[in-house]
């Protein structure tokens, strides 16, 4: 088997975070490799290298034995690497042929488009990947997402590509749908091609694949052959680090239930969930891409527009339904949600405005706004959190991505919420700000809040939660209180391998 | 966000007064106090209506229907003038102010509530109220002078501390705009919403009911303008105002009004009309052709698109700290 891709020593650097240090990885011809790690383990950052997206820091990437630079997307096509992502990079109006030829048509000797070489050209492709049932000239937004898998495979069988990379290609696929793709990414590994496997789904790691990379914090952990080891065994080096000492976890007495849910479903999204939060405590919800957990609490804010939701929430014991955000914040809930630059801020306005911005009825009089008050708002809250910044007329797209989510924080504790539900409030912030976030996630349960913390990051909620509950798929899997907590055992419902490995 | 907007705002105010002084050397009467006050007065109508043209385009909307709004309003008061001649002219223009609203409320029903593209909308609209001209002129009857009251055609030109009324009730309606929009919550909530509709969403504003708001304020603004345009011009008629519309989209567009949304100042939207009107003011008293007259005009609004494409680019992630003055 030849090699086809190797990387030697790979360091990739975001403002301060290390998302990769130093992994190397090699994938022969004829070999299906998986690659795993829990969120934030660098996966991705491969994957962007790979394809050309990202330049790494330092060290070296071979491909078929040349030294090799891939600076742009079309190099990384042209090496023949093709990357297929969780949710396909297609055209919805063109159709099939459309598809296949974007960005590098055949031409008659007239200078038009030769469609009839590339619809036969397209024809034989859809027959390789089984996909019996659809012309090339179907339109692609009739397809399902698992037929879209398959066109974008088809693509890159057109241009002969020899490395594929699957990036949680069935995270959103039927049993069936998985099965028809098995048999393709087996297909294409008996051609000679040299595939890498990206999932959470051990059944699948092991069905499918012939070896296996660990990352773990942008870290190469180890490798080896899939059949001598254990899901028990990855799931250890997938977790396995010292957890506790960095996350100060405050002693607070946990007092009456201050919110209830009961039964609640949207049937697209999550179903049957039901949970409680008491005063004073943190609730951690742990779970991987796609489990549905900001789903759940977009849906209880009232912020999930034309969903239906059933279900029943109580808060303070008092029965209680939320039609838009603003009846959840005025009840004393706020949310802050994970996509800061595009949900949590206005970037364009000042440090002030975004403090003061939830809170106007505080600070304005028959609607007359109180520079006096806003700045006294601004003030209190800022210096709470040490906002670093010049002044507080400060746009906010001017300061650091750790100063930007203060800000979103100081925006929602000026609200005087009585439960905070924090939506990876540490994503893709620097080391120092993120002990900050700790520091004072802990300190807001000591002032009688309750906080549900919804992250990615196993030891961070292991360290501050006082229960998890671990949810997959839309489901709630486990709820584990702190005596009990186990990374090993997160990791196993938060993966849903079944019971077996603990019992 | 000021400091940001205070750079164009010079900018313009130099190349107005860098227009004036020019036109001033060729065409001296140009620089009278009676030259200055009647560009003044021809340019309060472009004024008052790119402040109304501005606040949809905060939320990233576009009225398209504000001329047509105009000659609905001013054929209707009009029309009750030349029948009631013996109402009073406060409430002539209460009249046209409510009918104004009115029509802007359906402009804001239906872009806020039910969430319909602006552009179509009001385009739609456009159509509809200068039928609805149509139809209440009897067919396309005009309204002239002789219809109209003394009271009616004088109160824009009534001298107050030496300035006519339209001059004062422009400088009025800015003095509002400006309080409105820097000083007061809906404000505010407008300039969020438009900005990033999304966050504003999640920090619990109502969104609906703001873009609402914002086309009833245009409305209420247009119908101002209606009696305005009729008294000023003394003639009421269906094409009244016609493609007016487009002068206070590239007005704001001057002045640098994001039409993206969330981004531009009164000031800046005053200057952008005060600049469109001068153009048509000065070329020809320079005795340039009226065809060089709209060249020229396109031009000035092309080169401030070409200005504000630049300056809305997202800038690039300061890393210097001192690196914060942004060049236009």
């Amino acid at each position: 088997m030849s090699v086809l891709i190797e990387l030697k020593n790979i360091k990739k650097h975001f403002s301060g975070i290390k998302a990769l240090d130093g992994v190397h990885l090699t994938v022969k011809s004829g070999e299906i490799v998986a690659l795993i790690g829990e969120n934030g383990a660098g996966k991705s950052t491969i994957v962007k290298i790979l394809t050309g997206i990202y330049q790494p820091d330092n060290g070296e990437i071979f491909v078929k034995g040349r030294k090799i630079i891939i600076d742009s997307a079309r190099k990384a096509w042209n090496l023949g690497i093709t990357a297929i992502h969780q949710e396909t990079v297609l055209f919805d109006e063109l159709n099939i042929m459309e598809n296949i030829f974007m960005g590098r048509v055949f031409k008659n000797r007239l200078g038009f488009l030769d469609k009839k070489k590339m619809f036969s050209i397209t024809n034989e492709l859809l027959k390789e990947v089984h996909l019996d049932d659809v012309e090339p000239k179907t339109p692609l937004k009739t397809l399902s997402l698992a037929q879209r898998h398959l066109i974008t495979i088809a693509r890159s069988l057109s241009h002969n590509a020899d490395v594929v990379i699957l990036d949680e290609p069935t995270a959103a696929l039927s049993l069936g749908e998985t099965r028809g793709l098995y048999k393709i990414i087996r297909k294409l590994k008996d051609n000679g091609k040299g595939i890498l496997f990206i999932s959470h789904k051990f059944e699948e790691l092991f069905e499918l694949c012939d070896r296996y990379y660990v990352f773990r914090d942008g870290k190469y952990i180890s490798d080896g052959n899939m059949d001598e080891v254990t899901e028990k065994e990855l799931i250890k080096m997938l977790v396995g680090r010292e957890i506790g000492q960095i996350f100060p976890k405050e002693n607070v007495e946990i007092g009456a239930k201050v919110l209830e849910v009961k039964n609640y479903s949207n049937n697209i999204e999550f179903k049957n969930i039901n949970f409680n939060l008491r005063k004073g405590e943190i609730l951690g919800f742990y779970g991987l891409v796609g489990a549905g957990r900001s789903e759940l609490f977009k849906s209880l804010m009232g912020l999930s527009e034309g969903l239906k939701s059933s279900g029943e929430i109580f808060l303070n014991e008092k029965k209680i339904k939320f039609p838009d955000a603003k009846a959840a914040i005025d009840n004393g809930i706020a949310y802050l949600p994970e996509d800061r630059q595009h949900c949590g801020t206005i970037l364009e306005m000042s440090i002030k405005n975004n403090i003061t911005l939830p809170s106007l009825n505080r600070v304005a009089k028959r609607g007359l706004i109180s520079k006096e008050k806003e700045l006294a708002i601004t003030r209190e809250y800022g210096n709470k959190l040490q906002i670093k910044a010049d002044n507080w007329q400060m746009p906010v797209e001017e300061l650091s991505g750790g100063n930007q989510q203060k800000v979103v924080i100081a925006k929602w504790l000026a609200v005087k919420p009585g439960i905070m539900i924090l939506d990876e409030p540490t994503k893709g912030i620097d080391v120092a700000s993120k002990a900050a976030v700790h520091k004072f996630i802990s300190s807001l349960v000591l002032q009688g809040l309750s906080v549900i913390l919804i992250s990615s990051e196993l030891p961070e909620v292991m360290g501050l939660s006082d229960r998890i509950i671990v949810m997959y798929k839309g489901e709630i899997k486990a709820e584990i209180s702190r005596e009990d907590f186990n990374a090993e055992k997160i990791m196993t419902a938060a993966a849903d391998v079944g019971s077996d490995l603990h019992d | 966000m000021l400091q940001k907007f205070k750079n164009r705002e010079f900018y313009l105010l130099t190349i107005i007064a860098g227009i004036i002084v020019a036109t001033g050397y060729i065409t001296p009467s140009f620089l009278t106090v009676g030259g200055i006050s009647s560009l003044f007065e021809d340019s309060s109508i472009l004024i008052i209506l790119s402040l109304a043209q501005m606040i949809v385009m905060l939320t990233g909307g576009i009225d398209l229907s504000l001329a047509s709004n105009i000659a609905f309003t001013g054929m209707l008061v009009g029309k009750v003038c030349h029948s009631h001649p013996d109402s009073p002219i406060l409430f002539l223009i209460f009249l046209a102010l409510s009918v104004g609203l009115l029509l802007g409320m359906f402009n804001g029903f239906l872009i806020g509530y039910l969430k319909l593209p602006p552009l179509v909308v009001t385009l739609g609209t456009m159509n509809a109220y200068r039928g609805l001209t149509f139809i209440i002129s009897n067919g396309g009857q005009w309204i002239k002078s002789q219809d109209l009251t003394e009271s009616f055609l004088n109160f824009p030109h009534i001298s107050f501390l030496g300035i006519s009324m339209i001059i004062w009730i422009a400088i009025i309606v800015g003095i509002l705009m400006y309080i409105f929009l820097n000083k007061m919550r809906l404000g505010r909530e407008i300039y969020s919403i438009g900005n990033n509709t999304l966050a504003s969403e999640y920090v619990g504003l109502k969104i609906s009911r703001n873009i609402f708001y914002a086309y009833c304020l245009s409305g209420l603004i247009a119908g101002l303008c209606g009696y305005l345009w009729v008294a000023r011009f003394a003639v009421a008629y269906t094409e009244l105002a016609q493609g007016f519309e487009l002068q206070t989209v590239a007005a704001v567009a001057i002045g640098g009004i994001s039409n993206l949304g969330g981004i531009g100042t009164v000031p800046g939207a005053i200057l952008g009309a005060l600049l469109l009107s001068l153009i048509a003011n000065a070329l020809p008293s320079m005795g340039i052709s009226p065809f060089w007259q709209l060249a020229l005009s396109g031009a000035a609004i092309i080169i401030a698109i070409i200005i504000n494409s630049r300056s809305n680019k997202l800038p690039v992630k300061r890393i210097l700290k001192n690196w914060i003055t942004r060049r236009e």
